[in-house]
C-alpha cells in the first residue's frame, strides 16, 4: 500500500498534463470564435472557454466525466444513448470470445505438452503468429461471418477469441512444463499414470501461469471486441460509439467510450486478480 | 586475552580504526543492534579475519568501513579520513560473497571496469589487467566470458578486479563461502601468497574457523544480539604458512581458542 | 469430391510423415516439421475450397491469393511503404525513443517509479488503439496520424519495460560500483543499461507487433487512397477477398520480419543472457 501516494501523484500529473494539453489544443478555436464575435479574450476567459467547448479537439477531463455520468447514471440502461447499454454489448462479445479463447488455449497447450508432433508442428506457428498484426484481419472475418448469417456477437467473439487464445496457450505450455525434473521423477517413483501426473502435479503447478496469461488475454479480447465493432457498428457497442463519435466529430463521446472501454478492461483484470489471489491462497501458493 | 606478540603502539601505522562504533537498523520488528560499541584497530599489512555466527555484525562492520552502511554512532577512520572520503579516494578494493562479474564483459573487460571508471589510460589498463590476471593465475582466460568459467575461477577474477587499482586495503566479505572445500583450500593458499607479495592490509569475513586461523595475523571473534566483538586473538603463526601448518599443535591451539571465544559469545 | 479426398489423404500422409520424423529425430527436424505442417495446411485449405465449392467471396483458395500477390505487387508495395515505412516505423522510433528517454529521466526518482509502474502497466493493457479516430482528427488523414497512434501504443509498454530493466541490477553490483566511487552516469553506462538490455528488447519486440496493428487499424478511420489498412477495408467492401488475403499475407510476413530483425539485434547485444545462451 506504500505505492498509493506515488500512484496518485502520477495520476495527478497525467490529469494536469491533460488539462494543459486541452488548453493548448482548444485555444485556436476559442480565439477564432472570439474573433468572429469581434471580442478580445483575456487569458482566463480563453482558458475557461477551452474547458467548455461543444466539440473540443481535446475535451477536458471533467467534460468527459460529466458525459460519462450523464450517459450511465442518468440514462435508462435500455436507452441507445446509455454507455452501460453499449458496454454490456461489448462485454458479452468479449466474455464469449474470452471463454472460447481460454478453452481453445488450454486444450492446445495440453496437446502441445503431451504430443511432441503437435509441439513441433504447431508451436513455431503460434509463436510466429504473435508477430502478425492479427487485428488487421478483423474487418474481413466480421464480413465473412456476417455473410454466413452468423450472429453479430459470435462474429465479434471470434476475434476476441483469436486475440485471447495466444497468451493462454503460451502461458499454459510454460505452466504445464514448470514442474522441475525432481518433482516429475517423484511422480515416476509412485508409478503415477499420465492423467494422475496431470491432475496432481502439472495442472496445479500451472495455475499461477494461467492467471498471468488470463490477465493479458482479458485485455486483448476486449480490444478485439471493440475493434470488431468498428466493422459491425449497426448494433451498438463501445466500438460503435467510437466510430459514431469520429463520424460526427463528437470528441467528448469518443473519449467517454474510450474511458469506458478502459474501465471495463480494468474491471476484468482486477476481478481476475482477485480470483487469482483467492485461488492461490486456497491452494496454499499465495506469495 | 593476553597478547603473545608485543603489540606496536596502536596509532603508529593504523590503517583502519573504529571507536565506540554503533549501528542500529530500524525494522518492522523494532530496532536491531547490528553493531554495539565496537573498538578495533587494524594496522598496515595486517590480515584480519572477522568470525562469528550470522547476525553478529561482521559483514556490517566491513560495509561500514567501505561506506556502504552508515553508523548511527561512534567514529571510523580509514587511512586517517572518514570512510566516505576514503571511498572517494578509492582506498580499498571490495570482494563480495559472489563474484558479481558483469556477464556481458569478458574477464579482462570486467577487470577494466574499475580502471575505466577511475580514468586509467588504455595502455595502463591493458598492463594492469595482464598483471593481476597473472597474480591469480587466470592469464589464459582474459578473453573468456564469466559464464564460461567455474565458480572458483570467477571468484579469483573478482579478486583480481579488486586488486587492479592502487588500493592498499582489500576488504573481503566471505569471498569463498559458496565454494567447495578443495577449491577453497587452493584459493586460501593463493590469497596468502598474494598478501605476501603485495603487502596489502586485508579485512576478511568468514564463518570458517580453520580458514580464519590459517589466513590471519589477527582474528576478531564476534557474537550477535547485539553485534559486538567478544575477543581479539593475535596469531602466533609465522607469515609463511604451508597448508600442512593446519596439522601443527600451534594451529590447533589457536583454533581451539577461537572456538572457545565463539562458544562464550553464544552463551 | 476428389479434391476433398486428396486433401484428407495428403493431411494423413503429412501427419504420418511428421510423426515419423519426430520419432526418428531426423536432422533438421526442428525446421522440417513446422514447414511440412504449414504446407499441409495450405494444401488442405486449397482442397477444401475447391472440393466444397466455397465461394471466393467467403474464402479464396491459396492459389488465388498467390496470384493476387504476384499480379498486384506494385499496389502491395505502395501500401507497404505508406503503412510500414511512413506510419509504423516512424511512430515506432519516436514512441520507443521517447519512452526510453523518459524512463531514464524517471529513473532518478524512486518515488515516481513506484507510481509509474502500476499506472504504466495498467495503461499498457488498455485498448489504446481506440485513440485512432482522435489522432486522425488531430493529425489529418496521412501517415502522421498513424505514426501518432503508434507512438501512443508503443510508449507505455516500452516505458514500463525500460524502467523495470533499469531496476534489474543486483544490490551487490550496485555496491561494487559504489566502492569504485563511480558517478551516476558511469554506473548507468557500465552497469545498469547493459543489465536492462533484455528488458528493453522485450519492450522493443512487443512494440513491433503493436506498431503494425496501430498503423493498420488507424487507417480504418481515414487515410489517403493507399495503405494496408485502407486497402483491407475497401477491398472487403468490394468483396475482393483475394486482395485482402494478399495484404494480410504481406502484413504477416512484414510483422515476422520486423520482429525477427529486432530479435536478431537482441541476440547480438544480449548474447550473455542465460535465455540466449542455449
Amino acid at each position: 500500500m506504500r505505492n498509493i501516494l506515488p500512484i496518485l501523484t502520477v495520476v495527478a500529473v497525467i490529469v494536469a498534463l491533460w488539462y494543459a494539453l486541452a488548453v493548448v489544443l482548444n485555444a485556436p478555436w476559442a480565439y477564432s470564435k472570439a474573433e468572429r464575435a469581434e471580442q478580445t479574450l483575456s487569458f482566463s476567459e480563453m482558458v475557461s472557454d477551452t474547458m467548455a467547448q461543444k466539440k473540443p479537439r481535446l475535451p477536458a477531463p471533467h467534460q468527459v466525466a460529466v458525459e460519462i455520468w450523464e450517459t450511465t447514471a442518468e440514462k435508462k440502461i435500455t436507452s441507445k444513448r446509455s454507455l452501460i447499454y453499449h458496454g454490456w454489448i461489448t462485454l458479452q462479445a468479449t466474455l464469449l470470445g474470452f471463454a472460447f479463447g481460454i478453452a481453445l488455449g488450454i486444450g492446445l497447450a495440453v496437446a502441445i505438452v503431451y504430443f511432441r508432433v503437435v509441439d513441433m508442428s504447431v508451436m513455431p506457428w503460434i509463436i510466429a503468429s504473435q508477430t502478425v498484426p492479427i487485428l488487421a484481419i478483423a474487418p474481413m472475418i466480421v464480413v465473412v461471418l456476417a455473410a454466413l448469417q452468423v450472429d453479430d456477437i459470435v462474429a465479434k467473439g471470434v476475434i476476441s477469441m483469436y486475440l485471447s487464445f495466444f497468451p493462454v496457450v503460451v502461458g499454459m505450455v510454460k505452466g504445464l512444463r514448470s514442474p522441475d525434473g525432481m518433482l516429475m521423477d517423484q511422480m515416476k517413483t509412485y508409478s503415477a499414470s499420465a492423467s494422475q501426473t496431470f491432475w496432481k502435479l502439472r495442472l496445479p503447478n500451472s495455475v499461477p501461469y494461467l492467471f498471468t496469461s488470463l490477465k493479458v488475454g482479458a485485455a486483448a479480447s476486449l480490444v478485439g471486441a471493440v475493434v470488431a465493432e468498428l466493422s459491425l457498428s449497426q448494433n451498438g457497442g463501445l466500438g460503435a460509439r467510437l466510430l459514431a463519435g469520429s463520424y460526427y466529430g463528437q470528441t467528448i463521446q469518443i473519449w467517454s467510450a474510450l474511458l469506458s472501454a478502459a474501465t471495463l478492461a480494468a474491471l476484468m483484470v482486477m476481478s481476475l486478480g482477485a480470483l487469482e489471489k483467492a485461488t492461490l491462497k486456497r491452494m496454499g501458493m499465495a506469495a | 586475552m593476553t597478547d603473545p606478540i608485543p603489540s606496536q603502539p596502536e596509532t603508529a601505522d593504523a590503517v583502519i580504526t573504529a571507536s565506540d562504533l554503533n549501528l542500529t537498523f530500524q525494522t518492522n520488528d523494532g530496532p536491531v543492534h547490528a553493531l554495539k560499541d565496537v573498538n578495533l584497530t587494524i594496522n598496515k599489512g595486517d590480515f584480519v579475519s572477522f568470525i562469528g555466527p550470522s547476525g553478529c555484525g561482521k559483514t556490517t562492520f566491513l560495509r561500514v568501513v567501505a561506506d556502504l552502511e552508515q553508523p548511527t554512532g561512534g567514529q571510523v577512520t580509514v587511512n586517517g579520513v572518514s570512510p566516505e572520503e576514503a571511498r572517494k579516494a578509492r582506498a580499498y578494493g571490495y570482494v563480495f560473497q559472489a563474484a558479481g562479474l558483469l556477464p556481458w564483459r569478458t574477464i579482462g573487460g570486467n577487470i577494466r571496469v574499475p580502471l575505466e571508471i577511475m580514468g586509467y589510460s588504455k595502455a595502463e589498463q591493458a598492463d594492469r589487467v595482464r598483471r593481476v590476471l597473472e597474480l591469480v593465475h587466470l592469464d589464459q582466460f582474459e578473453k573468456k566470458f564469466p559464464w564460461q568459467l567455474s565458480g572458483g575461477m570467477q571468484q579469483r577474477a573478482s579478486i583480481a578486479r579488486a586488486l587492479s587499482f592502487d588500493a592498499d586495503i582489500l576488504l573481503m566479505d566471505e569471498p569463498f563461502g559458496a565454494l567447495d572445500e578443495i577449491v577453497r583450500d587452493h584459493l586460501n593458499e593463493q590469497l596468502l601468497e598474494l598478501w605476501g607479495t603485495t603487502g596489502k592490509t586485508i579485512g576478511f569475513v568468514t564463518h570458517s574457523i580453520p580458514e580464519a586461523v590459517y589466513l590471519s595475523t589477527k582474528i576478531v571473534v564476534m557474537s550477535p544480539r547485539p553485534g559486538r566483538i567478544t575477543d581479539v586473538i593475535e596469531s602466533t603463526l609465522p607469515r609463511e604458512r604451508p597448508l600442512e601448518i593446519r596439522d601443527t599443535p600451534e594451529f590447533i591451539e589457536i583454533a581451539h581458542r577461537v572456538r572457545e571465544g565463539l562458544r562464550e559469545g553464544h552463551a | 469430391m476428389m479434391w476433398i479426398a486428396l486433401a484428407l489423404i495428403v493431411w494423413a500422409a503429412a501427419f504420418a510423415l511428421n510423426v515419423f520424423l519426430v520419432r526418428n529425430k531426423a536432422p533438421g527436424v526442428g525446421y522440417l516439421v513446422p514447414v511440412i505442417f504449414g504446407l499441409t495446411l495450405l494444401f488442405v485449405w486449397e482442397g477444401f475450397v475447391r472440393g466444397f465449392g466455397i465461394s471466393p467471396v467467403l474464402l479464396p483458395p491459396p492459389s488465388a491469393i498467390g496470384a493476387a500477390l504476384v499480379s498486384k505487387t506494385h499496389i502491395l508495395w505502395e501500401d507497404l511503404v505508406q503503412t510500414f515505412f511512413k506510419g509504423a516505423l516512424s511512430g515506432y522510433i519516436i514512441g520507443c525513443g521517447s519512452a526510453f528517454v523518459i524512463a531514464l529521466l524517471i529513473d532518478r526518482s524512486p518515488f515516481l517509479q513506484r507510481g509509474l509502474l502500476p499506472v504504466g502497466n495498467f495503461i499498457a493493457a488498455l485498448p489504446i488503439v481506440g485513440l485512432a479516430p482522435i489522432m486522425v482528427m488531430w493529425f489529418g488523414f496521412d501517415w502522421q496520424s498513424k505514426a501518432a497512434v503508434v507512438v501512443a501504443m508503443v510508449f507505455f509498454p516500452m516505458l514500463v519495460n525500460t524502467v523495470q530493466g533499469l531496476q534489474a541490477t543486483e544490490a551487490m553490483q550496485r555496491d561494487l560500483m559504489r566502492t569504485y566511487a563511480a558517478s551516476y552516469w558511469q554506473t548507468l553506462v557500465n552497469l545498469r543499461l547493459p543489465a536492462a538490455m533484455p528488458f528493453i528488447f522485450n519492450g522493443l519486440k512487443i512494440a513491433t507487433t503493436l506498431a503494425l496493428i496501430g498503423a493498420i487499424v488507424a487507417e480504418f478511420f481515414g487515410s489517403p487512397i493507399k495503405g494496408m489498412g485502407f486497402r483491407i477495408s475497401t477491398e472487403v467492401g468490394k468483396l475482393a477477398l483475394d486482395m485482402v488475403w494478399a495484404e494480410i499475407t504481406v502484413a504477416a510476413l512484414l510483422g515476422s520480419a520486423f520482429y525477427g530483425t529486432v530479435a536478431l539485434f537482441e541476440k547480438r547485444m544480449t548474447f550473455w543472457h542465460p535465455s540466449q545462451r542455449h
